[in-house]
């Protein structure tokens, strides 16, 4: 199972907000047991789509240097649940970025309509400890994280003004 | 110029967010681990909602410090702090309250002199050196 819970960045402002949206389908296997009979997306899986948006800024603001995890989610309230066929909006500002981690607030909307909200808390991996378990690679910025950081970076160009971004990324 | 009330007000409204406790839970002499339940990322979280709720800044390790003795056997010996040690932590906390520690100094203890009195008392220092009290 791809484990990519956002679908392509609307905007992206480096160390300090940026928006995602996630197009929900019928096709999603979640749907098929949450619930049977009732297919709403999991506020779980919600939550990761916002802790993707929110990680990938954090990611950025360093240049992802750091092994960004997410520690803690204080708080998060929903209004009502997610449908197949309707677009969500992911947009996630940084209250607090330092050496050792971040904090961010998030928003959930579909449409104008807020959804659900939340405030979530990453830890930097200690260097030092981390790479001696882990070793040099950045394991989370790896793998299918690669391809949204090429949309991450082109959304980051794009709102700079320094090139407009293509409609296909090619990385 | 917030009073010492004031300030103790708004540690224990940062406590109860970021522990996710009930406001009446929260005594001057309530230990974060030991009483209010807090985990090692609680401590980075509560850094961060005290700089922002109190607009200043937290150097890393000076409200929490990381580890103090790393094991160093002049500061600790059979599973107590030195007179030495004791002298480190008052140096590197001087807003706890040693006290009381100081007459039973158990390195496992340690965690106890973490209350929520000792970050207002720190608040408060900090309030003081940037001239904002």
């Amino acid at each position: 199972m791809r484990w990519i819970w956002i679908d392509r960045f609307l905007s992206f402002e480096s160390g300090k907000c940026a928006r995602a949206v996630k197009n929900l389908s019928m096709a999603e296997d979640h749907l098929a047991d949450h619930f049977p009979g009732y297919p709403v997306m999991p506020a779980t899986l919600m939550l990761e789509g916002l802790a993707q948006t929110g990680g990938i800024l954090v990611g950025e603001a360093n240049d992802f240097r750091e092994k960004v995890v997410l520690a803690k989610i204080p708080k998060a309230r929903f209004a009502r649940e997610a449908r197949a066929g309707e677009q969500l909006t992911y947009e996630v500002e940084i209250l607090t970025l330092r050496e050792e981690g971040a904090s961010i607030a998030g928003r959930i909307r579909v449409g104008e309509e807020l959804l659900g909200e939340a405030e979530i808390f990453f830890a930097h991996l200690d260097q030092a400890r981390s790479r001696q378990v882990f070793g040099e690679q950045n394991f989370v910025f790896s793998g299918e994280f690669k391809h949204l950081l090429a949309l991450a970076r082109k959304a980051a160009s794009r709102d700079q003004g320094e090139q407009p971004a293509p409609a296909t990324p090619t990385a | 110029m917030p009073t010492q009330t004031e300030i103790y007000e708004k540690v224990s409204a940062t406590l109860v967010e970021a522990l996710n406790v009930d406001e009446e839970d929260i005594k001057p002499d309530s230990t974060l681990q030991g009483d209010l339940g807090a985990e090692s990322i609680d401590f980075l979280d509560i850094v961060f909602r005290l700089e922002r709720e109190f607009g200043i800044k937290i150097p890393r390790g000076e409200l929490f410090p990381e580890s103090i003795f790393q094991g160093d056997p002049d500061f600790v010996q059979n599973g107590r702090v030195t007179e030495k040690g004791l002298a480190e932590l008052r140096a590197k906390m001087p807003f706890a309250d040693l006290d009381q520690f100081a007459a039973d100094p158990q390195v496992s203890h340690i965690s106890d002199l973490f209350t929520v009195e000792m970050i207002a008392r720190y608040i408060q220092g900090k309030l003081a050196e940037s001239g904002k009290n």
